[in-house]
């Protein structure tokens, strides 16, 4: 039996899609069986960040309509046997899928797979209730940013009253430098904000942008930063326990031995 | 000037039923709790008709003890309408000791105090009635609202209202205060437009002097807020 877990944040734009991509890509390396659900009906996204916008021949609002088998709609990932993608539809309105379609889909695919993501929409309407609808866990996605806080922290909020655990936060696109110079929150003070655990955090990585554009999710590559970020988010929701990654620069042996003396780096 | 001999007993069958008192702010009219009401007003209509004040005199206020007497709206009515027809006499206050099961459940709920252990997030409204303990945070977005006082466990920095029915004595505490707005009664007051870090164990309370809400160290309000100790006292002090 699976576990379904949403990605959600309530702002638009702080890496919801790519996180699920990502995270989906990791587990698949971890060896588990992974489905990757986008419910952002009429804005789809997740295809196209994973590669696979042109394999699709059915979606979400098709299975719940019953068009089709859900076996049919899913698509296999380009790289991993055991990564699969149900799509949203692009041409139809959100309203064709009902929270009970979704509570119906998800449990048929716990099943046969041992991690189910579900990509929400930004916003608390109809699409992020039924993303939320048959969840076991929710993990928020937030930025150093206050509104983005501010909106997670919304979600958070509703996320109580639903019938799932208590959300874990990850937040997306720290940029060290900033945060060094005041100019953004540190993670510190944005989980001491929201009171939940940390899964992870992500720093500003331009190799995200490009992986993405290419619909080869980043945590494929083996070293870049962000990569090793994710990986080692997916390591934690099996249950590891990983240490945070630092947001340091690796620093040349010069650096160190200045530091040592106690002269500025 | 006509003399009116306050305490002066007045013994209808051996039974004085109602005593005057005069003192300095008014007239003050105990009445026996024992007899029947009719008979009070009887009385009263008597005892009233045979003192009578001079035109130039002022107003005198009354204030009635009933004693463990409790009155229904119309009968308050009645008595005040006897008192109210006599020249010079205003009624103030009507006071007894006792009052029915439902006001003190009323008066109960506005004076505990309510022990809330959660965190208010962005958009949420948490609203009691009579004082709120927060054992939590109220986040930026978040708003708490109680009739009498606040108290927060935890971090302030959305918005609280203390005193919603327009208590101006009441008071906002909170271990750490970093609050977009603080309103007490009719009052509200917000946060700098410049950045500001939070500060420690503050409370907020209306300074009368400036007619503004304040943030002071919490140990001033055991000189500005004397009455905030304790539930009974409050029952007692009404």
């Amino acid at each position: 039996m699976g576990e379904a877990i949403v990605i959600t944040s309530g702002k638009g734009g702080v890496g919801k899609t790519t996180t699920t991509a990502n995270l989906g890509t990791a587990l698949a390396l971890l060896e588990k069986k992974v489905c990757l659900i986008d419910t952002d009906i009429g804005l789809r996204n997740l295809d196209v960040v994973m590669g696979l916008e042109n394999r699709i021949i059915y979606d979400i609002v098709d299975v719940v309509k019953k068009r089709c088998k859900l076996n049919q709609a899913l698509i296999k990932d380009k790289r991993f046997e055991c990564l699969y993608l149900l799509p949203a539809a692009q041409t139809s309105d959100k309203s064709e899928v009902t929270p009970e379609g979704m509570e119906e889909i998800i449990s048929e695919l716990k099943q046969d797979y041992d991690y189910i993501l579900i990509d929400c929409p930004a916003g608390i309407e109809q699409g992020y209730k039924n993303a939320v609808a048959g969840a076991d866990k929710a993990i928020v996605v937030t930025t150093p940013e206050k509104s983005s806080v501010r909106d997670a922290d919304r979600i958070i909020g509703l996320l109580e009253q639903e019938d799932v655990d208590p959300p874990h936060l990850i937040v997306n696109r720290i940029r060290n430098h900033m945060v060094k110079n005041g100019d953004m929150l540190d993670v510190d003070e944005i989980v001491q904000i929201l009171s939940v655990e940390l899964l992870g955090i992500v720093a500003d990585d331009d190799e995200v942008i490009k992986a993405s554009n290419h619909g080869e999710p980043v945590a494929f590559q083996p070293n870049t930063r962000a990569s090793i970020a994710y990986r080692n988010i997916a390591r934690r929701i099996l249950g590891e326990s990983v240490p945070l990654l630092s947001l340091e620069d690796e620093k040349g042996m010069f650096s160190r031995v200045k530091k040592f003396f106690g002269m500025k780096s | 000037m006509k003399f009116i001999f306050w305490g002066e007993p007045i013994v209808i069958g051996n039974k004085q039923l109602i005593t005057i008192k005069g003192t300095r702010d008014g007239l003050t009219l105990y009445i026996d709790d024992s007899c029947s009401f009719d008979e009070v007003l009887q009385e009263l209509e008597q005892v009233l008709s045979t003192k009578y004040t001079d035109k130039n005199d002022p107003l005198i206020t009354v204030t009635v003890q009933l004693g463990n007497r409790y009155l229904h709206k119309n009968q308050e009515e009645e008595l005040k309408e006897i008192i109210r027809k006599k020249n010079k006499l205003v009624v103030q206050s009507i006071e007894s000791n006792v009052i029915t099961k439902e006001q003190a459940l009323k008066w109960k709920e506005e004076s505990d105090i309510k022990v809330i252990n959660k965190i208010v997030r962005s958009g949420q409204v948490f609203e009691v009635k009579g004082d709120l303990l927060l054992i939590g945070d109220v986040n930026p977005g978040g708003k708490i609202m109680a009739s009498g006082n606040i108290f927060v466990l935890g971090s302030l920095r959305g918005v609280a209202h203390a005193g919603f029915y327009g208590n101006r004595e009441s008071v906002i505490v909170a271990s750490y205060m970093q609050p977009s707005q603080l309103r007490i009664a009719d009052m509200i007051s917000r946060s700098p437009d410049y950045e500001s870090d939070g500060v420690y164990m503050e409370c907020g309370l209306i300074d009368e002097e400036k007619s503004k809400i304040v943030i002071d160290r919490l140990q001033v309000l055991s000189q500005k807020r004397p009455d905030l100790n304790g539930f009974e006292r409050r029952i007692l002090n009404g």
